[in-house]
């Protein structure tokens, strides 16, 4: 099916952006334009969602070109519920911004490095050609290094340049892939290479190429080569990190799904397993990492390394149970994460350092935010009947139906690592002697704790209400697990 | 053709490697631009070279070169050169700030 309003979630933030830039100074437009922005996207791409669950996957040819030959963007139920994830969460990441950033983070081009930063993740889903998933990544990065140095400390301006030359080593990786890819089977539209893999056998070539990919989507998602991680995602400001956390990787892991599901299936011994033991050592590093770092940002930078690796696990096995238990992993890491990044932002700006050993009781004086970190905690642990419960019963479930009990046990002792560094956090930060007086106390705006509230009732709803979200995500995985359904609704040519 | 163009695209990424791997900033930065141009040599090798005429109607051949390659070569080169426009900016507010181009004295401790 074709539909034109497949465009409008990319071309929207664009817009928006495009129209931010020239009006820098004015703070209360860029709020408006920013805010409406993600709002349309978010409408848009729910009805889109609830679009394909009558009349299957959509897709839009640009300029009219039939697919193979052109770019293409294909709507199915994993990417569009990324999609409206991504959008609900960039709306509140935004809100918190407007409410607890001065007026300098605002007028500085932060707005427009937002929304294209969200029409790069956008793409990046949506988009059904190779090349134009590069392009997608680009534009994604080049917004992320914008908003990286942000704000020009010494501190970011040095992980910057980490940050900045890695990716543009991955990127290199990315294209080399593609130039090897194009060399074998001649063709870029994603369907179409997932044909042509099927139809020829994926020799050893095509699946060295596979192995390029998994070096390139790993770097970008934090799966084992996540050194470059904790780092940079540590020292932008709360809303940043809270964005990167929330999305960035996610965007690795879309594509790694993608990927391996659709275009290189056929050799599951050896790219499944492969996959299956760097989310194992992902699992493991970033566990180690997490307990034992004392600044509450890295801890926070090694809870989302973990939960990539949990993520991966679901796609190492590969069951029906694991892939829906993946996607739902997927929705509430992104909820989640924002909500914890915006909470220890709100930390350290109340008292002014991210040591652990450095702070104590806060929650005698600002007790919401204190329960709003411990819901996080509970809801990453995955203790119901927040939203990280299901997720993880699921992928358990599939691990134990596949015999595969050593990425079980891992993934359950990652849980308990997650618990054991953030339960260090809650104990030494919020519990002890309040170290803040009563008329020495900051006053917390007031409305700081807004957006936290709301991803507090989006993880508990979620997790109460995953049976709504049901229909989608089990046809989701039914669509990751069954390429001939994607590739039969990009060559169904009913115009 | 190929084989030559495959071998020049090797030097060029080890040149790259070799630059990429030295301490002082501008040569990292001049080392991602050289590994830039050795991709899009790849790319443009692996669409095959001269193998036809110019892929124009009217040119009347059996043969015409696939002119993909060039296409995806050209927004590559758009991309990268807003990339390595960046970094160029960033290396020199880094310099600025931090008072160095040495990426050892980068490393930053942990307790700032």
């Amino acid at each position: 099916m074709m539909n034109n309003i497949l465009i409008f979630p990319m071309l929207l933030p664009i817009l928006a952006g495009i129209i931010l830039i020239f009006f820098r100074t004015n703070r209360r437009l860029q709020i408006v334009v920013s805010l409406g922005a993600m709002i349309a996207v978010a409408v848009v791409s729910i009805y889109i969602l609830h679009t394909i669950q009558t009349e299957g996957i959509l897709r839009l040819d640009f300029g009219g070109w039939i697919p193979p030959f052109g770019i293409l963007f294909v709507a199915d139920s994993f990417a569009m519920i990324l999609v409206v994830t991504t959008s609900i969460v960039t709306f509140i990441c935004l809100l918190y911004a407007v409410i607890a950033a001065g007026k300098q983070m605002n007028t500085l081009y932060f707005h427009p490095a937002v929304l294209f930063l969200n029409a790069g993740v956008i793409g990046s889903f949506m988009t059904g050609d190779m090349f134009n998933l590069f392009v997608c990544f680009e534009v994604m990065l080049l917004s992320s290094y914008v908003l990286l140095t942000l704000g020009g400390s010494k501190r970011q301006l040095r992980e910057a340049i980490k940050y900045v030359s890695i990716n543009i080593v991955s990127s290199w990786f990315f294209l080399v892939a593609l130039a090897y890819l194009y060399g074998s089977v001649g063709t870029l539209n994603m369907a179409h290479i997932a044909m042509r893999v099927a139809e020829d056998g994926q020799g050893p070539m095509l699946t060295t190429v596979s192995i390029l990919f998994l070096i390139v989507f790993s770097l970008k998602a934090g799966l084992l080569l996540y050194f470059w991680l904790p780092g940079s995602y540590s020292t932008p400001p709360a809303v940043t990190s809270a964005l990167f956390g929330a999305l960035l990787t996610k965007v690795g892991i879309y594509a790694l799904f993608r990927v391996f599901s659709l275009i290189f299936p056929h050799h599951p011994e050896l790219t499944l397993s492969l996959i299956g033991f760097m989310a194992a050592i992902t699992l493991i590093g970033g566990s180690l990492g997490a307990v034992s770092s004392n600044d509450i940002r890295k801890i926070a930078a090694y809870n989302v390394v973990i939960a990539v690796g949990f993520i991966l696990v679901g796609l190492a096995i590969s069951t029906p149970l694991a892939m829906e238990g993946s996607i739902y992993y997927l929705i509430h890491d992104m909820v989640v994460k924002a909500l914890l990044f915006l909470v220890i932002g709100a930390m350290i700006s109340l008292t002014g350092t991210s040591k652990i050993e450095e702070m104590s009781g806060i929650m005698k004086n600002y007790p919401l935010l204190g329960w709003s970190f411990f819901i996080a905690m509970l809801s990453l642990a995955g203790v119901p009947p927040f939203s990280g419960f299901i997720g993880k019963v699921l992928v358990s479930e599939g691990a134990i139906q596949n015999g595969n009990l050593v990425l079980l046990a891992l993934a359950l002792l990652s849980s308990l690592f997650v618990l054991y560094s953030l339960l260090r956090i809650f104990r030494n930060c919020f519990w002890g002697e309040t170290i803040i007086s009563k008329d020495e106390q900051l006053p917390l705006h007031k409305g700081i704790l807004v957006p936290c509230l709301i991803l507090v009732l989006l993880t508990a709803g979620i997790g109460l209400g995953g049976e709504g979200l049901a229909i989608y995500v089990t046809d989701a995985a039914n669509t990751l697990l069954h390429p001939e359904i994607y590739i039969d609704a990009v060559f169904s040519n009913q115009q | 053709m190929e084989t030559l163009i495959i071998i020049l695209v090797g030097i060029l990424t080890a040149v790259a490697i070799y630059l990429i791997l030295s301490r002082n900033l501008i040569r990292l930065i001049l080392g991602t631009a050289i590994l830039s141009h050795a991709v899009h040599l790849l790319i443009l090798t692996m669409g095959g070279l001269k193998n036809g005429t110019v892929p124009l109607l009217g040119e009347d051949a059996t043969v015409y070169v696939d002119a993909l390659p060039q296409a995806l070569i050209l927004t590559a080169i758009v991309i990268s050169f807003a990339v390595t426009a960046f970094i160029l900016v960033l290396a020199y507010r880094a310099y600025q700030e931090l008072g160095t181009d040495d990426l050892e004295e980068m490393r930053g401790a942990d307790d700032e």
